[in-house]
């Protein structure tokens, strides 16, 4: 019995006259997750993309797993193809269905007919394929209100489908319709969420990292590198960018004030890496900054950091809870990897004190007095770029 | 003489990617994967790459994967660990009457300490009845262990389906699946098959002895046998043997299941024709086994002189498991089959190394053994 994967998009849908660059976008990202998976003819008609396996031994699991976490897709499900014909559909039903009515006690079918042209009307449909399963299944009981299973017959303009179970997608919107952003990573449960959450609107990634050798560890790197490579499941393939900065840091060590140590830290990064973004074609900085979380995400500390970014700083965490944040890590799998305990950059040198309430005007001075710029440039020229895909 | 090595549910010849995997982690990236700096990230790297290919093959996520010394080790620390986590929740703890002597000497070892050992019979397939399993099933239950494929018939277990069985009737029961002759040799999905642990081996597969691995569903608890460092979330605490380990890896990188089963089943089929012209000869294996074994009575002739013999002309098989030499197999007992087909039974296994001539030197030895051992 041959089956497919049936996808339903998401707000897309709502899309005007650039939908369709919105379907090809999103095609083209499925293609690229399902690679290596096998060979699939994907088909998209009447907001419903079919992925159809074009071998027998693709593991479908795999492929909804995959499926699962592309952006722009509300829900998917697995279902069985038939012909156009009653006969085919009403043979299939019980015999398909078998697996998913095996732990059942109650169960309805539904049916949409989106093909006019064919002869039975839904009520009817469903009448007939609910008898067959009943007969098959005799101790099932149908329940239209409340069923264990909700068998769905779909008839199609290319075919009728059979399917037991829609799985919720990720919803959003297909990554790369947005345009690219750069993301800035450090290794702790926040930024890649953030990641996530920016791909989730669309927008590709490329990621700047910041390290301090020998302050911090290849280990840490690793890290990031581990961190990225789980968010490209969801937001395709990412350049990621790391910055050496011990030099920078040790400097602002010897010629700063302790308590401004973090914001300008804070304010070298935003500096380095819109320049990043510019040279990468990048409209956007993110960061997984989260209001009054530590001394630097204060309102004031973030007015300072805000102000040495030459691109829009998108925080879309800005006004979540740890907890709500730690939520997310977890559920896109990022968590474990980020609680793995390697010296990041940031906590290099960490003022006892650090100043909670910044102003912009000293901040700046301090930086002068730094003389940080030659060493900026120094910074960025010895990037190392690689490319991390999921 | 040429060898025909035919024993390879035994053991398996490395690999060429392997072995020199292995090599240069003893010689070059000789680093201990705990060390915090560049020497030891790069063995850890070696280490986490064959995890993740484990987990691949597993269709598991790597954290999900603990490395062990073997099968044998892998299978103690599962029911043992197990058994120890759950025997707050009940005693009973049921295998199948065909388990590796790992996993039933093991179950021997926890009815002695005063767990409720249960064995499920298996039919004249080799192969446990599900709802035969489900009789057994109780509130008590805390574990069930069931093998993928036999290590000396090749019977295939209904996995999957006992796993729905289980969890249907004992939902807070752990279930453990050995699955040391069966990896990278059918497709294995321990996560959506609903199963708590499955253990696997290297050496099955072209990778070296002495590592083995355990896949533990999230949330799955084990008692740790060993005690040490923090290696490995302190489920197998120790220095991680990174040469064996990457070898592994490598091994199940270079495993390709569906290739090497059409190679098998066409071995297989020949072998079958072959042996089955010959008078005397009985089939002890399934039909539905898996192709990688054969077993099969000689009539009249004891296993362990059938195997001299065929030594003698390069051919190399076993008689029932190699673990147990010289036991009679209590897993064609169970299956039903008379003491003399079992003391005169031979096990054939295959590997991708195994070709035609291979099986026309067996045939030729299985021929002129009957002709000149057999007693009149």
């Amino acid at each position: 019995m041959k089956e497919i994967v049936l996808i339903k998009l998401g707000e897309m849908v709502l899309k005007g006259l650039n939908r369709r660059t919105f379907e090809d976008v999103l095609i083209k990202n499925i293609k690229y997750r399902l690679r290596g998976l096998g060979q699939f003819e994907i088909k998209i008609a009447q907001s419903t993309i079919t992925v159809i396996p074009q071998s027998d031994d693709i593991d479908l699991d795999d492929v909804c797993e995959r499926i699962g976490e592309v952006f722009g897709i509300v829900t998917y499900s697995r279902a069985c193809v038939c012909e156009k014909d009653f006969d085919d559909i009403l043979e299939k039903a019980p015999v398909y269905t078998a697996d998913a009515l095996a732990d059942a006690k109650t169960f309805k079918v539904e049916s949409k007919r989106s093909d006019k042209r064919f002869p039975y009307k839904s009520p009817e449909i469903s009448a007939q394929v609910g008898g067959r399963i009943l007969s098959a299944f005799p101790r099932l009981k149908v329940d239209v209100k409340n069923p264990d299973v909700t068998v769905t017959v779909e008839v199609r303009d290319y075919a009728a489908y059979i399917r037991c179970q829609t799985m919720r997608g990720q919803g959003g919107m297909p990554v790369g319709t947005s345009g690219l952003a750069t993301v800035l990573i450090s290794g702790g449960i926040d930024s890649p969420v953030a990641a996530y959450m920016m791909a989730k609107r669309g927008l590709k990634l490329n990621a700047v990292h910041f390290e301090s050798p020998p302050y911090t560890s290849e280990r840490a790197r690793l890290k990031v590198e581990k961190l990225l490579k789980q968010v490209s499941r969801y937001a395709g393939s990412i350049e990621m960018h790391t910055v050496p900065l011990t030099k920078i840091q040790e400097t602002i060590r010897d010629r700063c004030p302790e308590e401004l140590f973090t914001i300008l830290l804070r304010r070298v990064m935003m500096k380095i890496a819109s320049r990043i973004a510019e040279s990468t074609g990048s409209g956007a900085l993110i960061t997984g900054e989260s209001l009054g979380q530590v001394a630097s995400q204060t309102m004031y500390a973030l007015g300072c950091t805000d102000a040495a970014a030459s691109k829009i700083v998108l925080r879309p965490l800005i006004g979540m809870d740890k907890q709500e944040i730690i939520n997310i890590s977890r559920r896109i799998n990022t968590f474990e990897t980020s609680i793995e305990p390697y010296e990041d950059c940031c906590t290099v040198f960490t003022p006892k004190h650090p100043r909670t309430k910044p102003v912009l005007r000293f901040v700046e001075k301090a930086e002068r007095e730094a003389a940080l710029d030659e060493m900026i440039e120094q910074a960025i020229a010895d990037t190392a770029v690689k490319t991390i895909t999921p | 003489m040429k060898t025909h090595y035919l024993d390879n549910s035994a053991t398996t010849r490395v690999s060429d990617a392997a072995a020199e995997k292995a090599l240069d982690m003893m010689k070059e990236n000789y680093g201990n994967p705990s060390s915090l700096h560049k020497m030891g990230v790069r063995a850890e790297l070696c280490v986490e790459e064959a995890r993740e290919a484990i987990a691949d093959a597993l269709s598991a996520k790597a954290k999900n994967i603990v490395f062990t010394s073997g099968g044998t080790e892998a299978n103690n620390t599962v029911l043992f660990g197990a058994a120890e986590a759950l025997k707050r929740r009940g005693n009973r703890i049921i295998v199948s009457a065909v388990e590796h002597s790992s996993v039933y000497e093991s179950a021997k070892r926890l009815s002695q300490l005063g767990y409720d050992v249960q064995y499920a019979p298996v039919g004249k397939d080799g192969v446990i009845d599900p709802n035969a399993l489900e009789q057994l099933l109780t509130d008590k239950t805390i574990l069930v262990s069931v093998m993928a494929v036999n290590n000396e018939t090749g019977s295939v277990q209904p996995t999957e389906l006992l796993a729905k069985h289980i969890k249907r009737r004992c939902p807070d029961a752990v279930f453990h699946v050995d699955a040391v002759q069966a990896f990278c040799k059918i497709p294995l999905k321990p996560v959506r098959w609903g199963v708590d642990f499955m253990t696997v081996s290297a050496h099955k597969i072209h990778g070296p002895k002495g590592v083995g691995a355990i896949f533990s569903r999230d949330g799955a608890r084990l008692v740790p046998l060993l005690y040490g460092g923090e290696q490995q979330k302190k489920i197998r605490p120790g220095t991680e043997s990174a040469p064996l380990i990457a070898a592994f890896g490598e091994a199940v990188n270079e495993a390709d299941i569906s290739a090497n089963l059409t190679y098998i089943r066409e071995l297989n089929a020949y072998a079958v024709e072959k042996l089955e012209a010959i008078k005397g000869v009985t089939f002890n294996s399934p039909e539905a086994a898996l192709p990688y074994i054969i077993n099969i009575s000689v009539e009249g002739i004891k296993s362990e002189t059938m195997l001299h013999h065929l030594e003698q002309n390069g051919v190399y098989v076993s008689s029932s498991s190699a673990c147990a030499k010289g036991k009679r197999s209590y897993v064609l007992a169970a299956m039903g089959l008379s003491d003399d087909r079992i003391d005169s039974s031979v096990r054939i296994s295959f590997s991708k190394h195994s070709t035609k001539e291979d099986i026309d030197a067996l045939v030729d030895g299985i021929v002129s053994g009957i002709a000149t051992l057999q007693r009149k």
